[in-house]
C-alpha cells in the first residue's frame, strides 16, 4: 500500500530539504535514469521532464502531513521549500524497501542550479539518441536557454560520473 | 501536385455530437483515417471504466481524435496570415493532432501500470515502425514521420505547434472534456468553445488567449475541475480499476508460475513476459481483453474467476475514506485480518490514490514547473490566468487529493456471524 509514495518518502529522508519544484522534478527523474525505483511517469514539457504524478504525489505527502512544503517569495516569483515532518519518518517505518542509498548523488544535483539539472535530464531525455544528434536536439528544444558549450561539456560530465 | 497539398474531389464529412460535423479536404489526413492502426482507436474506449458508472460512456478514441483533429483545423482557420503562425505547419498540426493518442491500448491506464508500458513510446513506434501510417506520412516527406512523432512528444523545436495539441489549454483538453461531458450525460463539462477559438493567438512558443476571452477560459478551467472530480475521479469508476489491475496482476503471477491457463492466454504472452512488440501490441484492443476475461470467469483459479466475475458483471468493491496518516495501524490490522478470514489482502484490500489517475490539475506554472496559460493584454503584455483571475486562482489553490480503501464487502459479509475477525473488520471499516 503507497508503495511510491514511500520511495518518494525515503529520497526526502535522504535530503535535508530540496529548494523549488522544477528542482524535484528534474532530481528525481536524473534518479529514475540512473535505475532508482521511482515509478512517476514523465512526459517532455515545456521545462524539460515533467512528472504530473510526481506533482500529485507531493501534493499528497503535504496534506497527509508527511511533508512540510513552505512557499517562499523570490524576486517575481514564489518558490517552494520541502523538507520531511516526523509524521513521514513515522510512516517510512511501516516500510522495508529495498532501495539503495542516494544520499550522496541527491547532495550532489542539490549543490547545482535547476537551470543546469533541467539542461542534465533534458539530455537524459534523449539519450537513446547518438550523441551528436543528442546534443543538437537538446540544442533545439532548449534554444531560448541559450546554454553555453561550457555547460553542456560540464552536464555531459556530471552524467558520465553519475551513470558510473 | 505533391501528395502533401493533395486535396480530395469534395470535402468528406463526419457526422459528429459534439462537433456537429469533423471536416476533411486533405488526402493525408484521410488517407491516415483509413490506416488499420487508427481504425483500431474504434475498439479503445476513451474513458476506460468508466462506463461501469457512466452507461452512457463507451465512446472510443477513435471519437476523440477525430475531435482534436477537428478543433486544431479551426484554431489554424483562425491562425491564418496571423503574425508567429507560418502556415506550412498546417498539415503537420492535423496529423499530429489526429495521431495524438494513437499508441492508447486497452483500458490503457492498468495496462500500463501493470505491464510498465508507454503509450506514448508505442505512439511514437507506430508512427516511426513498418506502418500503414508511417507509409501514408513518409508519402508526404522522409521526415515527415519524425516531425508528427516529434510534436506529440512535445520536443518539436515549434513550440507554437507543440502548444496547439498539449498544452493547459489545448484541442486535446477541450475535445475531451466536452465529449466526455456528452457521453456520460453529466451537465459539468460545457464551455464557449466557440469563444475560446476565436480569441486564442499565436504567439512566439505558445497560444494565449486574449483578456477579453478571460471568462470564456474561466469557465473552461472550473468545467476543467468538476469533470475532474464527478466523472475521472468516480470511486465506482475507481473501483472497477482496481479490480482490472488486479486482474492482470493475477493472470501476470499465474503465468509466472506456469499455471495452465484453461485457454492459452497467446494475446497476452508478451505482455506477461514484458518482451511486448509493436505487432503484439497493436493486435490486443479492449473486444479481445472482454473475451478472455469472459473465458477467466470459469477458470480454475479462484481469485482470477473472482475478479473476472467482478469485472464483467459489475460486482464491484466497496470503499471507504482513508487516512494513511491517522489510519496506517488500522490498516496493518485489516492486512492481518483479512490474511486469517483468508482473503488475500493482495488482491482484496486496496489503498488508491489520486495520484494514481491520469488526469491534471490546471496548474499556474509558479517556480517554472509548467507552463501556464496566459492572457494577451491590451497592452500587448502577457499574464499568468490565476493572477487576473479570482476564480482560477480559488480552484489552483485547493487541496486536490483523496484516498480510498477499497475491498469486496460481500466476501467480509459472508464470514461466519460468530467470527470475532469479522466484527473486527467490520468495525475498523465501518466504525
Amino acid at each position: 500500500m503507497l508503495t511510491d509514495h514511500a520511495k518518494l518518502v525515503t529520497f526526502f529522508s535522504q535530503c535535508e530539504e530540496v529548494i523549488g519544484r522544477k528542482k524535484l522534478q528534474k532530481m528525481i527523474y536524473i534518479l529514475k535514469k540512473c535505475g532508482y525505483p521511482f515509478e512517476e511517469r514523465y512526459q517532455f514539457h515545456f521545462y524539460g521532464p515533467y512528472s504530473e504524478e510526481l506533482t500529485l504525489r507531493v501534493e499528497e505527502l503535504c496534506n497527509l502531513g508527511f511533508l512540510q512544503e513552505t512557499r517562499e517569495k523570490k524576486s517575481g516569483y514564489h518558490q517552494y521549500r520541502y523538507e520531511l515532518t516526523g509524521d513521514g519518518e513515522e510512516f517510512l517505518e511501516h516500510y522495508n524497501l529495498e532501495i539503495p542509498p542516494m544520499t550522496e548523488l541527491i547532495e550532489q544535483m542539490n549543490g547545482y542550479s535547476s537551470r543546469f539539472l533541467e539542461l542534465v535530464s533534458t539530455m537524459m531525455y534523449f539519450d537513446t539518441f547518438p550523441k551528436d544528434e543528442m546534443l543538437e536536439k537538446v540544442k533545439t528544444v532548449k534554444s531560448s536557454l541559450n546554454y553555453t558549450d561550457e555547460e553542456i561539456q560540464e552536464a555531459s560530465d556530471f552524467i558520465d560520473k553519475i551513470k558510473q | 501536385m505533391a501528395y502533401k497539398d493533395e486535396k480530395l474531389n469534395e470535402e468528406k464529412v463526419f457526422k459528429d455530437p459534439v462537433h456537429r460535423y469533423i471536416h476533411v479536404r486533405d488526402r493525408v489526413i484521410w488517407d491516415l483515417i483509413g490506416t488499420p492502426e487508427f481504425q483500431r482507436l474504434r475498439r479503445v474506449k476513451q474513458l476506460g471504466t468508466s462506463y461501469l458508472t457512466f452507461h452512457g460512456a463507451e465512446h472510443s478514441r477513435f471519437n476523440h481524435s477525430l475531435g482534436v483533429y477537428e478543433i486544431v483545423r479551426r484554431i489554424i482557420e483562425n491562425f491564418k496570415d496571423r503574425p508567429h503562425w507560418d502556415d506550412e505547419e498546417r498539415l503537420l498540426c492535423l496529423s499530429a493532432a489526429l495521431l495524438h493518442d494513437l499508441g492508447h491500448g486497452p483500458f490503457s491506464h492498468s495496462f500500463e501500470k501493470v505491464f510498465k508500458l508507454d503509450h506514448e513510446d508505442f505512439t511514437r513506434k507506430i508512427i516511426l515502425g513498418n506502418t500503414s501510417v508511417n507509409h501514408v506520412l513518409s508519402r508526404v516527406d522522409k521526415g515527415f514521420p519524425q516531425k508528427v512523432a516529434d510534436v506529440i512528444n512535445k520536443t518539436y523545436e515549434n513550440k507554437l505547434v507543440v502548444s496547439l495539441i498539449s498544452s493547459q489549454i489545448d484541442a486535446d483538453r477541450m475535445d475531451y472534456l466536452q465529449r466526455d461531458a456528452y457521453f456520460t450525460g453529466v451537465s459539468y463539462g460545457h464551455f464557449d468553445m466557440e469563444r475560446i477559438l476565436r480569441v486564442m493567438r499565436p504567439m512566439e512558443d505558445q497560444v494565449v488567449v486574449k483578456e477579453s476571452g478571460m471568462h470564456a477560459v474561466e469557465d473552461y478551467i472550473m468545467s476543467r475541475y468538476q469533470m475532474y472530480w464527478q466523472v475521472y475521479f468516480h470511486p465506482v469508476t475507481r473501483s472497477a480499476e482496481v479490480i482490472l489491475t488486479k486482474i492482470l496482476h493475477r493472470a501476470k503471477e499465474l503465468y509466472e508460475s506456469n499455471y495452465t491457463f484453461s485457454l492459452e492466454p497467446v494475446h497476452f504472452r508478451s505482455f506477461f513476459s514484458g518482451e511486448v512488440d509493436l505487432d503484439d501490441y497493436l493486435k490486443l484492443d479492449e473486444s479481445i481483453t472482454m473475451y478472455y476475461f469472459q473465458i477467466w470467469k470459469e477458470e480454475e483459479d479462484p481469485i482470477l474467476r473472482d475478479l473476472c466475475n467482478r469485472f464483467v458483471d459489475r460486482h464491484l468493491f466497496k470503499y471507504v475514506e482513508f487516512n494513511p496518516n491517522q489510519q496506517m495501524s488500522e490498516w496493518m490490522e485489516l492486512h492481518q485480518l483479512f490474511q486469517k478470514a483468508g482473503i488475500d489482502p493482495d488482491y482484496y484490500l486496496v489503498v488508491d490514490s489520486s495520484s494514481d489517475l491520469p488526469y491534471d490539475f490546471y496548474r499556474p506554472g509558479e517556480d517554472g514547473e509548467r507552463l501556464p496559460i496566459h492572457l494577451l493584454m491590451p497592452n500587448e503584455e502577457l499574464k499568468e490566468l490565476s493572477r487576473q483571475s479570482d476564480i482560477v486562482e480559488a480552484i489552483s489553490g485547493k487541496k486536490r487529493t483523496d484516498h480510498k480503501l477499497y475491498f469486496p464487502r460481500d466476501l467480509v459479509e459472508g464470514l461466519s456471524n460468530r467470527s470475532k475477525t469479522k466484527k473486527r473488520i467490520l468495525e475498523i471499516l465501518y466504525g
